[in-house]
């Protein structure tokens, strides 16, 4: 698994913050915002990935496209490979823009149906590059050869492939100016199980062969546990737990995280019948008019007092793990308050 | 969990085609089986492998054009429905076979309140008058979960969140009592909490309520939680069924085998590398004259290529399509 103590990050996020405006009224007044990512901050290490998880409107896709500055950012600051984009402007942004791709959810929205093939993967290199049109040719080829597509169909329109070869083709144009750090944004999630693995695979391979760097964005946690070295938990546009993977998956310490595992049906009917499910009563809040205190106060099955009155600040329960709840605020930061906050665990689980 | 007893729906060498310019697409393809009284059937398949069509089928949901019914027979309650006239499905359809689709947004009339539409087969099917309808309406909401019945009833259907629009379609569906729930892919749009939610008020509702449900998914985690029996569907035809433990603890058909084995999971031991079944679904422009699984099935061989396998007994309340036999690692007797 990925070392964080040796690695050099990549990315560092600080304090970001996105704040949508919202307009009303027939003055189109602004009368308050969606606070969409609220204070979010993490490293990513070269070579690893961490996974982003979190359900629909946590603020995970936002976070995603913020931290490559597709959006201009609220406030703080973004760090990608030693240069600050959070605050560059439109020319040295475009300058680093080759260090840092995507690929989109969605490849047939993302995909240009006008364009063939050959042209959706050389575009970037007409931008960036100053190539011949002969390199550019092999260039495409080579990529193609990378992510498994035929050769013969560089000539073809993207309705011409299945939605696992769109998916290959978003990749091979992400791929194209050979970029240290790519933000994967829900990849897999309109793809058929079978063809997930696929492309997951893909991804890990290329990962392996180009030493490359994910933010790779999802909602489906079990496919995260698969391909993140790190995981980063997202609730109504706060990180609550971040965490190694397995410590993350054996050991979660967020009330939200472990409701969240809890609620993932297991593939196998022993132990589905078996699980006890935390069932979270309610839906999530607005982003727009969040409750007061902590987040997930009007959901949280260990709710205390503090909680509707005080946002917990984040504690480092154990190395690399981190979780933003009250329940571990008598933790130190040293390790050995890993015991502590575990034992404050079960006596809040007892008093229950 | 049930067993025995005359099936409430029985499914014969269902065949459903679609007519296009490029010619038919032979998307349901004899496809056999039957729903006992207060089981949970759950139906596995890939997108394209026919499950949501051989459902829509039956009740005759398919426009036609393109879609045309071209054999079989489905009984219920000793009526055939494919021979009935349109006007008695309309009779059966929400009153005695419930439906749950996909996405409670595009399934609730936006521009009608929630009460209306709950109220709507209340006083269709079951003649009710307005008060009845009303006072039914809300027990039925108060049933789902959905607090502040009363008041909720007036509230249109963008005033709730995903999961409860689902509950709100889940009412209508349970409105008039039906025998047959068909849901299909009911919790697929809605978050992994809120799908929790769904999936606990499902039980409930089958423990308190006792109707068989046809509950199609592509989520295999989905299906080992709710369902009494599986079916699982490729390329318009059923592959494999079994009773739910049997199917995860003893896959016969190498689809189904594949297909557990590529699918992670949040607990127990972690794969370096996720299994993967290679190439792609099959296209079904023709009828079938051989295993659809062929092109991707790891244990294929000649005959495979030549006869399309039926499905035979393999265990109890188990049979599968394929020629091969897992227990010798070679060719099935059949």
């Amino acid at each position: 698994m990925f070392d964080t103590r040796t690695g050099r990050k990549l990315v560092e996020v600080r304090n970001l913050k996105m704040h949508f405006p919202i307009y009303a009224g027939l003055l189109r007044r602004r009368v308050g915002e969606v606070k969409a990512v609220d204070d979010v901050s993490f490293d990513i290490y070269e070579g690893e990935t961490l996974g982003l998880v979190g359900e629909s409107g946590c603020g995970k896709s936002t976070c995603g496209r913020a931290v490559l500055r597709l959006y201009d950012i609220t406030s703080g600051s973004i760090w990608i490979n030693g240069d600050e984009i959070g605050e560059a402007d439109f020319h040295s942004l475009r300058r680093l823009r080759p260090t840092m791709q995507m690929v989109f959810q969605d490849p047939q929205a993302s995909l240009n149906p006008r364009m063939t093939v050959a042209r959706i993967i050389s575009e970037p290199l007409d931008e960036h590059t100053r190539l011949s049109r002969a390199e550019k040719n092999e260039r495409v080829f080579d990529l193609m050869d990378a992510v498994g597509l035929n050769r013969d169909f560089a000539n073809r329109y993207p309705h011409e492939f299945s939605g696992g070869q769109r998916q290959r083709i978003g990749i091979a144009r992400a791929l194209a100016l050979n970029p240290k750090f790519i933000v994967c944004d829900e990849p897999i999630a309109a793809l058929d199980v079978s063809i997930q693995a696929q492309v997951v695979n893909l991804l890990e391979e290329l990962q392996a062969k180009l030493g490359l760097t994910y933010l790779f964005i999802s909602h489906d946690l079990s496919m995260v546990r698969h391909i993140a070295d790190r995981v980063a938990v997202m609730y109504l546009g706060k990180v609550v737990e971040l965490a190694p993977r397995d410590a993350l998956y054996a050991t979660p310490k967020h009330p939200y995280t472990e409701a969240l595992l809890s609620a993932v049906p297991e593939p196998d009917p022993t132990i589905e019948t078996r699980k006890k499910h935390i069932l979270l009563k309610g839906d999530v809040p607005s982003p727009a008019n969040p409750p007061e205190g902590c987040n997930f106060c009007t959901r949280c099955p260990k709710v205390m007092d503090i909680c509707r009155k005080v946002e917990p600040p984040t504690f480092e329960v154990a190395p690399g793990h981190q979780v933003a709840c009250h329940l571990y605020s008598e933790t130190t930061h040293e390790t050995a308050g890993e015991t502590a906050a575990a034992e404050a665990h079960k006596s809040i689980q007892q008093g229950e | 969990m049930p067993d025995g007893g005359v099936p409430v729906l029985d499914v014969k060498d269902l065949k459903t085609v679609f007519r296009t310019r490029s010619g038919e697409i032979h998307a349901v393809n004899s496809v056999s089986f039957d729903l006992r009284p207060g089981e949970l059937l759950g139906v596995v398949g890939e997108s394209g492998s026919g499950k949501s069509v051989t459902m829509m089928s039956l009740i005759g949901l398919l426009p036609s054009p393109p879609a045309e019914v071209r054999g079989g027979t489905v009984m219920f309650d000793g009526e055939d429905l494919l021979k009935v006239r349109e006007e008695r499905l309309r009779a059966l359809r929400g009153a005695r076979i419930g439906f749950v689709f996909q996405d409670p947004m595009t399934s609730l009339n936006p521009v009608f309140t929630v009460g209306y539409q709950i109220m709507e087969p209340l006083r269709k099917h079951m003649g009710l008058d307005k008060q009845a309808a009303r006072n039914r309406a809300r027990e039925l909401l108060e049933l789902v979960g959905i607090p502040d019945a009363a008041r909720r009833l007036g509230d249109y259907p963008h005033q709730f969140s995903g999961g409860m629009r689902q509950r709100v379609m889940i009412a209508i569906a349970l409105a008039c009592d039906p025998e047959v729930l068909i849901a299909d892919e009911p919790t697929t749009a809605l978050d992994v909490t809120i799908q929790a939610q769904i999936l606990e008020l499902m039980k409930e509702l089958r423990e308190k309520l006792g109707m068989a449900v046809i509950w199609i998914t592509h989520d295999l985690g989905v299906i080992a939680g709710i369902a009494d029996r599986v079916m699982v569907m490729y390329g318009g035809q059923v592959v494999e069924q079994a009773p739910v433990r049997e199917l995860f603890g003893n896959p016969q058909h190498p689809y189904t085998r594949a297909l557990l084995k590529t699918v992670p999971s949040v607990s127990g031991a972690r794969a370096e590398k996720l299994a993967v079944i290679e190439g792609q679904p099959p296209i079904l422009s023709s009828a079938p004259a051989a295993c659809p699984f062929r092109a991707r099935c790891p244990q294929a061989f000649d005959r495979c290529e030549r006869e399309n396998p039926a499905r035979v007994p393999v265990g109890p309340g188990h049979d599968a399509a394929c020629f091969w036999d897992p227990a010798t690692g070679g060719p099935r007797d059949v």
